[in-house]
């Protein structure tokens, strides 16, 4: 009976050659490890924050006069919405911590070298429409850090178009035209976006295969007869069981931040921000949330305008050149040197400082000097990087992946 | 062949042409999109000036009047206040407003109103990128400021710091004093934010 449903199925829609191609037959490299778990961890939790932002819109009113009454009525007077409101605006920080990891994973392990040049970039593209989902859904509590972050970032647009500022608001300042076509923006085209993005990033990501802590080529070894790589084993059943460890794990971090800390101490919710928006009062400590930090102390640390604008600007987008920078004859910073994981290490502790550094006041007066050292760190781990990862003292590469 | 070279040729022409047509129809489509974006007619009918009463406002005081969405601060200096004005120059990044904005008769060191020097009225956003900053009118250390600070304000996102006349300090993010917006006084005691002239 199942067999024959298949069948009719089948002659009418590729059902079980998706199937086999993209999980019980698609081969992954058998020597995944922990970071591995951060891909699949990513599209969970674009699922979960896309089923909660649905039943929060049930709720919520785009509109200057009621936005911010809205989400405190979601909060008190909703059946479980305090739940699902926490679910989404934890997960949106989550989002930010997944992303991250799996991100530095493809950095430790070269996963953006040749031939994964184009499914970096689109993971890239994915990672800047995320900013933008953040940045648009921060708006829509209409608390004041809504208000005034959003003020702060459309005065960088304003800073370089004032005319494009103008359009992008709908009105002279921030205001109800903005928040309405924000939401337009969050709920849907953003979203809309960000599905084909990522399901790009899946065929992509097929079409070339998984790259692995060893940074070798499975596909260099296939089994003579089957041609299945000698190192692969397919994804589902192996990698769809393994992942479900990494989402049991996952759950009991992102419930216990939902239950026991979801404002995470005002990294998660800011407290600024339950306080109505004020168009007239900024709060005298304004900082975005932590997964903007690194980047608007970057912005902070340039006395100049433009040129501080640019710097951040520049400071996401030149990680879309890091398969071009990376001149190393090895992928996987098991095999490199010492100069490169110098270099890396360097970097890491850079942005990490750079991201405590934007949360903190700028009127202390070690804030900015240390933000001006980190940010030349960061520049310089990008900018540098075809002198060193060449110069770096390799150790040899295994032919085949080790255990 | 040459048959199939030929077609060839007028086969790219007919590409090329319905590519064009299509792209210019596309744009076409894409123009009221965009435009619906831009401030609508309610929202450019919003920009009416403003009256404020200056009759309450004591020496030393500071109110906040909205306008355009905006907060515009006007402030009754003190004798002191006004005297300190003078010494800030070496401190300040235009301490002549060449560059900031303002109405002409305020282009001078209080950035006031000549026969009204003491009271400044100023767009209270930070020329860095549109923060209100805070006040710290009084000079000396009791804000937190360094017991060198001469009075006036500090931006509380990016720690820009201007004087007392909204002149911005030297080496800060802020590139500009902030704006003075257009206004006039109706008599002494009331003033008119957003408009040149009376009823204007």
């Amino acid at each position: 009976m199942v067999s024959q449903v298949m069948g009719w199925i089948d002659e009418r829609f590729p059902l079980t050659k998706v199937w086999r191609e993209h999980l019980a037959e698609y081969y992954a490299p058998k020597n995944f490890n922990f970071w591995y778990y951060f891909g699949s961890l990513a599209l969970l939790v674009l699922v979960m924050q896309i089923i909660t932002g649905i039943f929060l819109t049930m709720n919520y009113k785009p509109d200057a006069r009621f936005a911010f009454a809205s989400v405190e009525y979601i909060m008190r007077d909703v059946d479980f919405g305090w739940l699902i409101r926490y679910m989404h605006s934890t997960g949106a920080s989550m989002f930010f911590v997944v992303v991250y990891l799996h991100m530095m994973r493809g950095i430790l392990y070269g996963s953006y070298r040749k031939p994964r040049e184009l499914l970096w970039i689109l993971g890239m593209a994915i990672y800047l429409c995320l900013m933008g989902e953040a940045f648009f859904g921060y708006l829509l509590p209409w608390g004041q850090m809504s208000y005034w972050g959003a003020q702060v970032i459309v005065s960088l647009v304003d800073a370089i178009s004032p005319e494009v500022a103008l359009w992008i608001r709908g009105d002279y300042v921030i205001s109800d035209a903005t928040l309405n076509r924000f939401f337009a923006f969050h709920v849907i085209a953003l979203p809309l976006i960000l599905l084909v993005l990522v399901f790009l990033h899946i065929i992509a990501l097929h079409q070339v295969g998984s790259n692995n802590p060893d940074g070798i080529e499975i596909k260099d070894h296939k089994d003579p007869v089957s041609h299945i790589p000698l190192d692969g084993i397919p994804f589902h059943p192996y990698y769809t069981v393994k992942d479900i460890v990494g989402v049991s794990g996952y759950f009991i971090a992102y419930f216990g931040i939902i239950f026991f800390l979801p404002e995470m101490g005002g990294y998660f919710l800011e407290e600024n921000n339950f306080i109505p928006a004020d168009p007239l009062k900024t709060p005298p400590h304004i900082s975005p949330l932590w997964y903007f930090t690194p980047f608007y102390a970057i912005l902070r640390a340039i006395p100049q305008k433009q040129l501080g604008i640019a710097a951040m600007g520049l400071s996401v987008l030149i990680f879309f050149l890091l398969p071009w920078l990376d001149r190393g004859v090895v992928k996987s910073v098991r095999y490199r040197g010492t100069l490169y994981k110098s270099a890396l290490a360097a970097f890491v502790l850079a942005f990490l400082v750079l991201g405590y550094l934007g949360t903190q006041e700028p009127t202390i007066w070690y804030v900015n000097p240390i933000a001006r050292v980190c940010t030349g760190i960061y520049f310089g781990f990008f900018l540098l990087m075809p002198i060193y990862s060449r110069l770096d003292k390799t150790k040899p590469v295994p032919e085949r992946v080790t255990s | 062949m040459d048959k199939i070279q030929a077609d060839r040729g007028r086969r790219r022409l007919l590409i090329g042409v319905t590519s064009a047509i299509g792209g210019v129809g596309v744009g076409a489509l894409a123009t009221p999109f965009v435009l619906s974006m831009l401030p609508s007619a309610r929202a450019k009918a919003a920009g009416a000036p403003v009256e404020a009463d200056i009759s309450k406002l004591e020496p030393g005081m500071m109110v906040t009047q909205e306008w355009r969405g905006q907060p515009v601060w006007i402030i009754n200096r003190t004798p002191a206040m006004m005297a300190q004005l003078e010494k800030n120059a070496h401190l300040l990044s235009d301490p002549d407003s060449d560059r900031s904005e303002q109405p002409e008769p305020c282009k001078n060191v209080a950035r006031a109103m000549p026969g009204h020097d003491n009271i400044l009225v100023v767009l209270g956003i930070c020329t860095h990128l549109g923060c209100s900053p805070t006040e710290k009118l009084k000079a000396g250390n009791e804000g937190g400021m360094g017991s060198d600070w001469p009075g006036g304000f500090l931006c509380p996102c990016h720690g820009s710091k201007y004087d007392l006349s909204a002149r911005v300090f030297k080496n800060m993010p802020a590139p500009l004093n902030m704006r003075i917006p257009p206004y006039t006084y109706l008599d002494d005691q009331r003033l008119l934010i957003g408009a040149n002239k009376k009823g204007g």
